[in-house]
């Protein structure tokens, strides 16, 4: 079939998912698939879906990498539910994996990789494509190995390094299927084998041997998905963490404060670490700490001293921090901490996402030791309220625990490219003038913070710590009403920010049967859920909490507005729990999913229409 | 430097609690005379403490100071430390706090090298929890946790910070205030991680615990003061001092054996190989005295120049200068 014969179906969207052994390439693929599709004009979102072995034995389901892509004509909100083509480069990944294809989906495979052995490992009894078991699927079986090996023995490349380049061949067949082009390909491989020319040319030549073999194939349609209708102007693409890593810069230049990060890798946490080492330039300090204490008391330590101070981590982490986070309530410094939520508890599943970790932010301290809690609900709006975390701790000096996960940290979406002054001001509470004897004492009727004096200024030196501090003097005090005065205003202090939340939101009938409630991450799925109930003309909304202690002030009005409230989120009901204590008068029904990995849009659906 | 200060105006309005008699107090004086002689302005001072009987000192210096919690000082002094290499950063901790709880924090301190001052309160006991073995507590000594003697081999934290590949350590004693002034001068003039040890009473729940090396009518044999390029000699006829005799260091008697001064050690604080520096401060009683002064002063890098170093060179070097530069950087498309 020529290029101009060939059939071109015009789709509104499509989820392709890229899998094989994670010593592959997946990732990259994918992420290459996805930039060229973002280039090319679509609305994109992309998942990762990584074991977190590095590398456990080949060929086995546990060593499996996968990358979902979902993009669009229209405007996208979630990496996809289930994919309409599989890429399984060995029989593993399609063992792994066929329970994410659609019925009917295009399904890629290895073909050569089927042999006994691979078989074997990945507990097949069968050979699946030749028992009639992928019969509802549209089953390609491409000579990938054999084919790049093919393409590449007249090299001087070594075997190793021709079977590495077997994920291009994978790459220029879905190039083919959905008409990429090649150039940002091409310019990947040129900035990235710079020193190996060799390599650029292998790796070209296999991708578009891949788009040729898939040419030549009869049995795949091509599609075309027509760019997006989306908001004008420049877009990058960003993922959850390196969203963070610039909010936070950003943040730091607005208030003109360095920037200071003291941090511990941890998964999915460690990016964001990584993101603002890179950034030196910026004035960025980035303190890789001894633990994932030393990276919160490091960074009290340059909040003190008058930097944007941040610590990233992740759950068992945020456990580990509790006793600092305490102090630094104590001491009313300006702190940002960021978790990117994990599988738990413990060690749990440190690949995958979960909620579960709402409670222990918003409570998990000993003593009454309040912060404020906000969530980020999509990939690129982690930028936005890892801005807005470091504006609530410099203005109110309180601590501010910012809770991602690790579907928005590794998830990417475009992101619109934004100037510096469409952001909102922020005004550090610094004080340098002698106001009286106790000037960093001192609070702001508004907001009850106090003034946020640091070493270096002259006539103001003061103490402060972790015991108990007098309401006017701020030295040292057991006075047990003193105590109770001051546990009450830290209180207030959070609650206080109120003030200066947006309302809540809601998306979809103002007035309804059912409110679909979510928190975080959760939104793309629940929007797509409810936008398409919408359609089939359900009265329903959504409400997603982005600022979670203190509420938004207008939730009760909201939840007023609906007969039932349904709960949905990626734990047992923590957040319906904290709903039952601060906003007593509702019933909420609940969705719960604690298997590591988002909701699906479709069983979001089913659970709402129970309700209807 | 803005203005000049005495040690009175380092005293600060609060009352100092320590129970009489105890070695902090010593340890406060030293410290406030030793400040006003380094030089630095009095705002650029920062004092940071975990918690503990010693903790509490911040508290009692008009500068600007952090009572944080327990371990942790070593992680926010350096915090403190990387946000503003300017400050003069001291660390307040005592052998509990420092080699127990806060072990971890205090070996990648001195690891990195970074420019704080660490003044060890080492009383060999847990004073504010009131007498419980720390990691410094002599083996088979009873505590209230040990009725039937410590189990344990104690910490010496000379060795420790030499191991920890340290270029500082300095010890000194509560009852020598002007010893303890003079090594606090020379960890504050020292680039990088400074840890001095001072032997402290707590003469509430382990009294006499240095008795041996304090003993008024003994401790000039029981004591070398090392100073750099000095020779290591002491005793109360200042007839006594250190050879190398092979492998291990001996105590001779000068004009007793042939000795004569020139076969005595000449203390080289600067000597970056620590083997001599290991073997001074493992030295005790009763075969040899216990050594006091620098005992190891070299200079490495710090992580605060290099970190400072790295952030200039990258603003040098890189064409992005502000968000908005980052922000169109790279891989950007246009929706028209």
């Amino acid at each position: 079939m020529t290029q101009l014969q060939k059939q071109i179906i015009n789709l509104n969207n499509v989820t392709i998912r890229f899998t094989g052994d994670s010593g592959d390439g997946m990732q990259l693929v994918g992420t290459l698939f996805s930039d060229t599709s973002a280039l090319f004009g679509n609305d994109v979102s992309t998942f990762p879906d990584y074991p977190s072995e590095i590398r456990a034995p080949q060929g086995t389901v546990a060593g499996v990498s996968g990358f979902q892509v979902h993009i669009g004509h229209n405007k996208i909100h979630t990496p996809g539910d289930y994919c309409d083509v599989l890429v399984a480069m060995n029989p593993a990944a399609l063992k792994a994996n066929l329970k994410w294809a659609k019925r009917g989906a295009t399904i890629i495979v290895d073909a050569d990789t089927f042999d006994d052995k691979h078989l074997q490992k990945a507990g097949y009894v069968t050979n699946p494509l030749t028992d009639n078991s992928l019969q509802p699927y549209n089953l390609i079986c491409a000579p990938i190995s054999s084919q790049t090996h093919a393409c590449l023995s007249d090299t001087q490349l070594d075997n190793k390094s021709i079977m590495r380049c077997k994920n291009m061949f994978a790459l220029g067949i879905t190039y083919s299927l959905f008409n990429r082009p090649f150039e940002h390909t091409f310019t990947y491989f040129e900035e990235k084998f710079a020193k190996y020319p060799a390599l650029i040319e292998a790796n070209k030549k296999v991708l578009r041997e891949g788009y040729i073999f898939a040419e030549n194939t009869h049995a795949m349609p091509s599609a075309s998905i027509e760019p997006a209708k989306i908001e004008k102007g420049k877009y990058r693409n960003m993922n959850g963490n390196t969203a963070v890593a610039w909010g936070l810069m950003a943040a730091a230049e607005k208030s003109q404060l360095p920037l200071f990060l003291g941090s511990y890798p941890i998964t999915p946490a460690t990016d964001i670490l990584q993101e603002l080492a890179k950034h030196k330039n910026l004035g960025v300090k980035t303190f890789q700490a001894e633990d994932e204490i030393a990276g919160i008391c490091t960074a009290i330590g340059a909040a003190y001293a008058g930097n944007l101070a941040v610590t990233t981590t992740s759950g068992p982490g945020l456990a580990l921090k509790t006793e600092a986070i305490g102090l630094a309530c104590m001491m009313e410094i300006p702190i940002v901490i960021v978790n990117v939520q994990r599988g738990g508890p413990s060690t749990g599943l440190p690949t995958k996402t979960e909620q579960a970790d709402l409670m222990q932010a918003i409570y998990g301290r000993n003593g009454e030791a309040p912060c404020i809690v906000i969530a980020a609900t999509t990939p690129s709006d982690c930028f936005y309220y890892a801005y807005i975390a470091a504006k609530l701790t410099l203005e109110h000096m309180t601590t501010v625990i910012l809770l991602n996960d690790g579907f928005l940290a590794n998830g990417s979406q475009p992101w619109k490219v934004i100037t510096m002054n469409e952001l909102p001001p922020i005004t550090p509470r610094l004080q340098t003038q002698k106001l009286s004897e106790h000037t960093p004492f001192m609070r702001n009727d508004d907001t009850l913070a106090r003034n946020w004096v640091i070493p270096g200024t002259p006539e103001l030196m003061h103490r402060i710590g972790s015991l108990e501090k007098d309401f006017v003097t701020g030295q040292a005090s057991h006075v047990p009403e003193n105590h109770h005065k001051m546990v009450t205003l830290r209180k207030e202090k959070v609650e206080k920010v109120v003030r200066v939340i947006p309302p809540l939101h809601t998306e979809g009938e103002e007035y309804g049967d059912l409110l679909v409630v979510g928190w975080g991450g959760t939104y793309g799925h629940l929007l797509s859920a409810v936008q398409e109930l919408l359609l089939e003309g359900k009265h329903i909304a959504l409400a997603q909490f982005n600022y979670i202690y203190p509420l938004p002030a207008n939730t009760k009005e909201v939840f007023k507005r609906y007969k039932k409230i349904l709960v949905c989120e990626l734990n047992l009901g923590q957040f319906a729990n904290y709903l039952r204590i601060e906003c007593q008068e509702f019933s909420y029904l609940q969705y719960n999913k604690v298997q590591g990995l988002p909701f699906t849009v479709e069983e979001i659906k089913r659970e709402c229409l129970k309700h209807l | 430097m803005t203005q000049t200060y005495t040690a009175q105006d380092l005293k600060s309005s609060v009352e100092v609690k320590w129970c009489a008699g105890c070695g902090d107090h010593a340890v406060l004086n030293a410290l406030q005379k030793a400040m006003p002689q380094c030089g630095i302005p009095i705002e650029n001072i920062v004092v940071v403490s975990g918690i503990g009987c010693s903790s509490r000192l911040p508290y009692y210096m008009n500068t600007y100071g952090m009572h944080t919690i327990h371990g942790r000082a070593s992680a926010i002094a350096s915090g403190v430390k990387s946000a503003n290499p300017q400050l003069s950063v001291w660390q307040i901790t005592g052998d509990g706090d420092c080699l127990a709880i806060g072990g971890n924090h205090f070996i990648h301190a001195v690891r990195r090298n970074i420019d704080i001052n660490i003044i060890l309160f080492n009383n060999e006991i847990y004073g504010l929890t009131k007498g419980q073995y720390s990691p410094t507590t002599k083996r088979g000594q009873v505590t209230k946790t040990s009725p039937m003697g410590t189990i344990e081999t104690p910490f010496n934290p000379g060795e420790l910070t030499i191991g920890c590949r340290g270029t500082f350590f300095a010890r000194a004693i509560d009852n020598n205030i002007q010893l303890c002034t003079d090594v606090m001068i020379q960890a504050q003039n020292h680039k990088g991680t400074s840890v001095v040890e001072v032997l402290q009473n707590c003469v509430i729940f382990n009294n006499g615990a240095h008795e041996y090396y304090t003993n008024r009518n003994e401790k000039e044999d029981r004591q070398v003061i090392l100073e750099h390029g000095k020779a290591m000699v002491f005793g109360k006829e200042k007839n006594k001092g250190i050879v190398l005799k092979g492998m291990e260091l001996q105590v001779v008697t000068i004009g007793k054996d042939g000795i004569t001064e020139a076969d005595i050690l000449i203390h080289d604080a600067h000597n970056q190989n620590p083997t001599i520096h290991n073997m001074l401060v493992s030295m005790k009683g009763p075969d040899f005295p216990i050594a006091l002064g620098v005992i190891r002063d070299v200079t490495e890098p710090t992580y605060d120049d290099a970190l400072i170093e790295q952030i200039e060179t990258a603003r040098n070097t890189s064409h992005i200068h502000c968000m908005d530069e980052l922000f169109s950087s790279g891989e950007i498309w246009e929706i028209k």
